[in-house]
């Protein structure tokens, strides 16, 4: 059986800094995967490879054994579209737009008509409890509601995968456990496969499998201790 | 935490026969290991021996676990002091495996030490990934969510202390064994 999301010997640099070096790992369809480690493990860089928004120096990236290197821009954007859906600590609204237009946009983009795309937005901000703020710009919300809303977004197109990279690190913590529940639920539900990143134990307990980074490299006592020769 | 003073409590709302007390204590308390019957009537027999319950009535044609129990004074005396002490806030799981990390590094040195720190937190982070699917189960009633938190708070915090304690055992095993 191949992995729905394979990393090969990833390595990635910014300038001198080494971020990934050598990183292998695959998540299988509808598994939750949090991928730990201390601040500047190389998580966030990690997630953003594999979602292609970040290139890699080498090594590749494949989804459904296709490499999404060797895809056009295009076909890499359309990729991220429809099967990704991503989420960061700080949601990133589009601060011109109301909660329900906001969570409405990645239907938009996917070519659905407005009103279908409205209604299951609205659908979206009431599965997250807040569907009172559909037109409330994201100004004008609380930073767990906007939060809501980003994760709304995320899970709108109904994608095949979720990155999700620190979701719930700003929010307190019964905010969070109903964030990551609901992602539980909607992951078991759809067979979404997550890659969670985070650095608590408590959030990635949420996960079935958990891979541990430790200076660019998995460590693979899980610990970010021992690291292989 | 003691099974007396939780059988008191369960007491405390009327007489209740042995395995009413099993079921109510299993029932109330889900994280908690399951009380043995045995365990339950060796307990009453204590309390009972110390005044602090009594048999109130017995089916006619029955065993032990047709006894029912009740509070005396004594007990509900008893209980209200326990409710009110503040607990000693000595961390108890964290005695046993620190003890143990002493003893391994003294008896079988650090790499064997360093195993058991390494299996021990795999177990622990097993056990929170349960206790994580309690909470996130469909259904899942507020005792069980709460029972869960309690139990994943004290695991985090012995995980917290596993993985510190990795990072020292060099240090403290030439402490150990200087
Ligand atoms: N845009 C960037 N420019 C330069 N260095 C970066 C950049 N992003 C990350 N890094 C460096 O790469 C390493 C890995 O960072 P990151 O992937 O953000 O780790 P994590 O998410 O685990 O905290 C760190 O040393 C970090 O300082
Ligand atoms: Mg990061």
């Amino acid at each position: 059986m191949t992995a729905l999301l394979q990393g090969a010997a990833l390595h990635r640099r910014y300038g001198r800094t080494p971020a990934l070096r050598g990183v292998d790992m695959e998540v299988a369809e509808g598994e939750i995967v949090a991928v730990t480690g201390p601040s500047g493990c190389g998580k966030s860089t990690l997630l953003h490879c594999l979602a292609g928004l970040l290139k890699v120096d080498s090594g590749g990236v494949s989804y459904r054994g296709q490499d999404l290197g060797s895809l056009s821009e295009a076909a890499r954007s359309r990729l991220r579209r429809t099967e990704f859906g991503v989420l960061f600590q700080f949601g990133q609204l589009v601060p011109e737009l109301t909660a329900v237009e906001n969570v409405a946009l990645p239907l938009l983009l996917a070519g659905s008509r407005r009103r279908q795309a409205r209604k299951v937005a609205g659908e979206w901000l009431d599965r997250f409890g807040v569907a009172e703020l559909a037109d409330k710009l994201p100004g004008a919300m609380s930073g767990g509601q906007q939060q809501r809303c980003a994760t709304a977004r995320s899970l709108v197109t109904e994608p095949r995968v979720l990155f999700a990279d620190e979701p719930t690190g700003a929010l307190d913590v019964l905010t969070g456990e109903r964030v990551l529940s609901e992602i539980v639920h909607v992951a078991r539900e759809r067979s979404m496969a997550v890659v969670l990143v985070t650095h608590e134990p408590q959030i990635a307990a949420y996960a079935d499998r958990e891979i541990a980074l430790r200076d660019g490299v998995v460590d693979p006592s899980g610990l970010g201790l021992r690291m292989p020769a | 935490m003691s099974t007396s003073h939780v059988l008191l409590g369960l007491l405390s709302g009327g007489a209740r026969h042995g395995y009413e007390l099993k079921r109510a204590h299993d029932d109330r308390l889900p994280q908690a290991k399951p009380l043995a019957f045995g365990q339950v009537y060796a307990t009453l027999g204590r309390l009972e021996r110390d005044g602090l319950v009594e048999q109130s009535g017995q089916d006619r044609d029955a065993g032990p676990d047709r006894t029912s129990y009740s509070l005396t004074g004594a007990g509900r005396t008893r209980l209200a002091e326990w409710l009110a002490a503040i607990e000693s806030p000595a961390p108890y799981v964290t005695s046993t495996l620190f003890a143990k990390v002493m003893v391994s590094l003294l008896v079988a040195g650090e790499e064997t030490t360093t195993g058991y720190l390494i299996a021990q937190r795999e177990a622990h982070v097993a056990r929170l990934r349960e206790l994580t699917g309690i909470k996130t189960a469909r259904g899942a009633s507020a005792g069980d969510v709460v029972a869960a938190d309690y139990a994943i708070a004290h695991l985090d915090a012995d995980l917290r202390w596993l993985q510190t304690t990795l990072l020292r055992v060099a240090e403290l095993n030439q402490e150990v064994n200087s």
